[in-house]
Parts: C-alpha cells; structure tokens; sequence
C-alpha cells in the first residue's frame, strides 16, 4: 500500500477540522499577500516553504521563526520562496503566529501493524526520541482514556505549574488526543500524523505543525 | 459467551493415550501425576497393548472406552495415530482433547498442516482443543493434575492460562511456596483451537477462580485480542505478563512459538485501554495475582505502615512515594487513639513506628485502629516475625527448655501466629488489604510466623517494596475501574 504526506498546509486543515487546536496560519504565493495577512495573524510571525513534497522542512533549512516585521516579513517570503527546488512542484509559503511556551508535547497517530492505529503522545522538543517518554491506545479512545493516556507519561512534573507557565490544562490535551482519535475513525486513509511539537501556551496545547500521511491520491 | 470448558477442567473421567510403562515416558509421567494427585474420577490407560499400569486399566482400542465415562484425553501418541484416536474417542463420548503430543505448528511447514488437520477434526467433533504441544491442565478444585511436569499447587482461586508452560510450573511453585493457591492452569502450547483468551473468558465464568493471570508472547490479531479481553477485564482481575518486550526478546519469542511479538510501548497501552493489571517480572506476576485474589481491593490511594522498628517503615514509604499510591497523612485523632495505646517514643507519625513498644495486644489493637479509620485505604505491616525469629534460636540451642525458655518460645510463636490471623480478620471486616511484610517468607519460610500467614491462605510478603509493587498494581485496577462507573 502506497502511502504519501501531505504538506503542512494540508495537514493542518485535516486535523484543525478534526479538532485539534492549531496555531493561526494562511499560505500565501507572494511577500504582498504575507504582509496582509500579518494583520490578521500579528507578529511575531513563522513563516515555511509548503508543499506536499515538502516533509522535512528545518533540515532543508526552509522555516523562518521570530519575524517582527512587515520588512522581515517580506525578505523571509522572498527568499523562502527562491529556495524551491524544481522538484518540490507546486510550493506556497505557510505564514503563522509564533506561539510561545517553554514546554513541548509530541502527539500523533500510528497504524501498528498488530493493534491498528493508535493514540500517540509524549514529552516533545529536541531531546523527544532520546527521552522516549510516550504513551499508546488504540483507536478509538474515550476521554477517560485519554486522560489516562496523559498519567502514563513520566515526566508528570513537566505538567504541572513550570517555570511561571499554569499547569497542562489536562481537559484540552485529553481533548486533542480524542480529535486524533476521532480523526482515525472518520478517515480510513490516514495512515498516521505528527502533531511535533504541541506547544503548551499559557497551559493549552496548540499544535504549531502538523504532517499527515495518508493513503488518498497517492501516486501509484 | 464462553466456550464450556468444564469438561477439561472437571472431566467426570481421564483417558491417557499412549500409556507407558517406562517411568520416563509422559505416557507414564502423566498417569502417575493423574493418580498421585488424587484425581477420583475413573482413569484409564490406552495402548499398544492391553493391560495394567499403576493400578489402572489399560485398553487396547478406544473402541474398548466405557461409553460417556470419560470426558478428556491426554494424548502422548504422535501425530500420525492421533486422527483416528480422537475420532474414535469422541463416539465414547470424549468432549475435550489434551494435546501434549509435539510434532504440530512448532514442527516446520508439515507439522502446521498436521495441526491445521487437527483443529478442523477437532471443530467438526465439537471437542475442545488444548495445545497441541502444551504441558498439561492442572484443575484443584477437581483434584486434577493431568501435567507431564511436577508442580501441583493448594487449591485457591487464581486461574493461570499461559502460551509457555514454564510458567504455568513457576507460577504453580510459587502457589506452592506461599500457599495461596490455584483454581485451574492451563499451558496453551501451540494454542491451535484456543488461545489464551479463550481460558480467561470461562475463568471469568468459573466460580473457582477469581483473578486470571497470564503469560502471553506473540499476539496474532492484536485487535481482536484487545477487544476480547477487555471484556474479560470487566469481570475478572487479569494480571498479564508479556515476553518479547525488548528486541532480543522478540528474537527469542519468535523462535520460540513461531509468532511474532509487537511493539512493547503499543502493548503497554493497549493493556491499560484493556483494563490489564501488568506485571514485568514472573515473581511480580504472581504476587499481584495472589493480591487481587486473597486480599479485598483498595479502593483509595492512602496507606498506612505500621512497623515494629524503624528502617522497614522508612524504606516502605520511600517505595509508596515512587508508586502511584500515597502515604496517608496520620489523621489527629488516630494519633490520639494511637498514644493511648503505645509508649511515648513511637514516631506520631506515618510510618507508624511502634519503637519496640509494644505488649501483648498491641499489635492487633494498632492494627485494628488503622484499618477502621475512614482515611486509611490499605495497610502496610512491616516486622513481622520477630517473635518467631527469636524463638527458633532458643528452640533449636543447648539452654532450650531449661531457664525458662520453653514457656517464652511458645509465647513467641502463638504471638507470630496471633498476628497473622489478626491480618486476616481485620482485614476482612473493615475490606481494606492488610499487607504483612518479612523477608522470613523466602529465609526461613518454616518457622511458625510465615507458616501461619501461609496457613491464612494470604501471601507473605517477602519485602515492603515488593508488597508496594503488588498493590500499586492492584490499586491501578480499581482506578481503572472507579474512572468508568
């Protein structure tokens, strides 16, 4: 079974009208339509290079964080937009706000070859794979699930009150993970999601990427 | 709905297939164990050749079978002679098939079809399918030991299913080694007809059995296994313990029954979605079992430790802190009722640390006090056996019974003893697990201490942490539980 990722753009809008919350984004082909929509979404503003050959976006170098300015704005449109390559094909540039907050969770999906898909969520950021502190259940979860699924994770300290930041609002997570959920069940086709990272802002997750892959409309 | 398998857990008679005079053979092994348990239903024997073996008589042909006499057979025959047999047995009425025999799926290509053979012959005759290429079904309650191995463990009400029969043996001398006991075990082998879930679900019927604990490797339809035995979980406590956690573990599984292991953190999930109690190390697994099965379930986080002296308490609550259980606050009015009761230098606090205080009564009283209060969940005893400890010293020395000693020996092992029951009883009416502690259940598990505790059908626990370890478990069921009612 063939499978493909979407682009960023994409993949938001699937697990945005799943539910899960998202940081507040539009994509634009040019630096005018950036700047317009700065108005709407406020700095500081991210801005990536968007397609659906796109997956691995920071290795390329194709994400611009911390923009403070129509300026800024314009030059990290300009230049994101130069650096496609013939073979991205169709690309546009994702614009969206900076969420700020100091913890980062990883949430997703996974079809387990024994179990099918599955709830995935755990301690995010840079150290995630080497920390490993993640959690599973199987598609379809309860509430109650999900909220266990968030007391299997170690790092229980990590969400609590940190570092000035409220505690994890635990309702929103437990929230987001039954939209994953719901998602699987509603869309066969997806094969698994990376909600990396869920930024924790002011004590609510808010997923500042998203990369789906599915099966649907996958080259043959 | 269940599968019936009372006729393989209370057959009202045995057949041995393969009956054999040499004492090495399982055709022997098995009807020694079979006779040597107790077993009262009729036994009987087929071989080669009719005769007599160990008492016992032994047909030529199943056609000989007294009709409707026998309801399972144990086959130590091969593959090859196995068709016709069971054939033959079930028109004498035989309803369930003990497949010790191996040759089958764990034999290569040839085998798997021999198997695949099997269970639809099996299917088509309605018969109930074990293994094949199990160790053997072990039933107390009907004085059942129908194993090629040795382990007979006291009647009790854990029920063991496992897809390796070591560990229906280990788990069997553990009930052995502390007493309490077994009500059905059962080795799936190959698993050909039923699988390990297919036990859990009639133990969750079984008045006998009232905690299920399994052992299981490679999962073929994981999704399938979910659903089942989360049904299963809803009536009946299910500890599992899962081999192939680790990569060179799934290596080992899958040369070991030819299944493949999944992913461990994906299991993990899956077996708390479940509603599983799961244990990471065989001794772990059983004495989680034995918990849910003799002790009434906590039903709140907060625990209190009264010991005799003071380390044991503090490493017990170094291992409650590190569980997801608590050390109870000590309400202000236990502690009042607690002064009147003890010298002033016990420790006012929780651990209760009685400080080598106590007289005569003290220790049921205490032990009475805490569990009564409403803000106390479970009971922690620590320092158990002391008594006992000293009296065997004096017992088995040159001054014994001179100078006094045979009347204080005595006071000290009807005193050890008196704790124990007090345990049980206290226990009991106020429904709170009461956890005794001492490591004299592994060192000198013969003295009269752990012998009483052993005799009150509860388990001895040989250290705190591992008594914090069971019960954590334990309480992580009841908040499953408490979390969706």
């Amino acid at each position: 079974m063939s499978t493909h990722t979407l682009s960023e753009a994409a993949s938001r809008a699937i697990v945005a009208a799943a539910g899960v919350p998202v940081s507040a984004y539009t994509t634009v082909t040019d630096a005018d339509a950036a700047v317009a929509a700065a108005a709407d979404i406020g700095y500081p503003m991210v801005a990536k290079l968007c397609g659906d050959a796109i997956a691995h976006k920071s290795e390329r170098g194709l994400v611009r964080l911390g923009i403070g300015s129509d300026d800024e704005l314009r030059r990290s449109v300009d230049e994101l937009l130069a650096l496609a390559r013939p073979e991205d094909g169709e690309v546009d540039v994702l614009v969206s706000t900076m969420v700020a907050g100091k913890r980062e969770l990883i949430a997703g999906l996974v079809r387990d070859p024994q179990f099918g898909m599955a709830v995935m969520l755990g301690v995010g950021g840079i150290l995630a794979e080497a920390i490993a502190d993640v959690a599973f259940r199987l598609v379809p979860i309860t509430r109650i699930d999900a909220l266990e699924l968030l007391d299997d994770l170690d790092s229980q300290s990590l969400l609590g009150e940190f570092r000035g930041e409220p505690a994890v609002d635990r309702g929103a997570v437990a929230a987001t993970l039954v939209a994953l959920s719901d998602l699987a069940e509603s869309d066969p086709n997806v094969v698994s999601v990376d909600l990396n990272p869920l930024i924790i802002a002011d004590g609510r997750p808010i997923a500042v990427d998203a990369l789906v892959e599915t099966t649907q409309g996958a080259p043959s | 709905m269940a599968r019936d398998l009372s006729p393989l857990f209370n057959p009202k008679g045995v057949v041995v297939a393969g009956a054999s005079s040499h004492p090495g053979k399982f055709g022997f092994v098995s009807i020694h164990n079979i006779l040597r348990c107790g077993y009262e239903g009729p036994v009987v024997g087929l071989a080669r050749e009719a005769g007599e073996l160990l008492g016992i008589p032994v047909l030529a042909s199943p056609d000989d079978l007294e009709p409707d006499t026998y309801d399972l057979v144990f086959v130590c025959t091969p593959p090859t002679l196995n068709e016709d047999l069971i054939t033959r047995c079930a028109a004498k009425g035989i309803k369930a098939v003990f497949m010790g025999a191996g040759g089958y799926g764990e034999a290569g290509p040839d085998g798997l079809v021999a198997q695949e053979r099997l269970v639809a012959l099996c299917d088509e005759l309605d018969l109930i399918l074990v293994g094949p290429n199990g160790q053997g079904v072990v039933s107390p309650p009907a004085s059942l030991c129908a194993q090629i191995v040795a382990p007979y463990p006291p009647q009790g009400h854990i029920g063991i299913a496992s897809q390796s029969g070591n560990f229906v043996s280990s788990f069997e001398n553990y009930a052995s080694q502390t007493g309490v006991g077994v009500s059905r075990a059962v080795s799936a082998g190959n698993a050909a007809q039923l699988d390990v879930v297919d036990y859990l679900e009639w133990f969750a019927e079984d008045p006998e059995t009232k905690v299920g604990l399994a052992y299981v490797e490679g999962i073929v339809d994981g999704r399938h296994f979910f659903d089942r035995i989360s049904e299963v979980a809803k009536r009946l406590p299910v500890v599992i313990l899962k081999g192939g956690a680790t990569a060179n573990g799934q290596r080992a599984a899958a040369s070991h029954t030819g299944a493949l292991a999944s992913d461990d953190a994906i299991f993990d999930g899956m077996a708390r979605q479940a509603g599983l109690v799961r244990a990471h190390s065989v001794h772990e697994a059983f004495e989680t079992a034995a918990t849910l099965a003799s002790q009434p379930l906590p039903t709140g986080d907060r625990v209190a430790v009264v010991t005799t002296v003071g380390g044991w308490g503090v490493v017990a609550a170094d291992a409650l802190y590190r569980s997801s259980m608590d050390l109870a606050p000590l309400p202000d009015d236990l502690r009042a009722a607690l002064d009147e009761k003890l010298p002033p230098r016990w420790s006012r606090n929780n651990p209760i640390d009685l400080a080598g205080g106590e007289t005569r009564e003290t220790i049921p009283e205490v032990l009475e006090l805490v569990a009564a209060h409403d803000e106390v969940d479970a009971v922690l005893f620590l320092g158990f056996g002391v008594q006992s400890n000293q009296a065997d010293l004096m017992r088995s020395g040159e001054f014994y019974p001179d100078h006094g000693l045979e009347r204080i020996v005595d006071f000290h092992e009807r005193q050890d003893a008196r704790y124990a029951e007090a345990a049980v009883e206290i226990s009991q009416r106020h429904d709170k697990p009461v956890l005794v502690c001492s490591e004299m259940a592994v060192t000198c598990p013969d003295l009269s201490g752990p012998a009483a505790v052993r005799a009150s059908g509860r388990l001895l626990y040989p250290s705190a942490d591992r008594a914090v370890a069971a019960l954590d478990l334990a309480r992580r069921l009841t908040r499953f539980r408490q979390a969706r009612t």
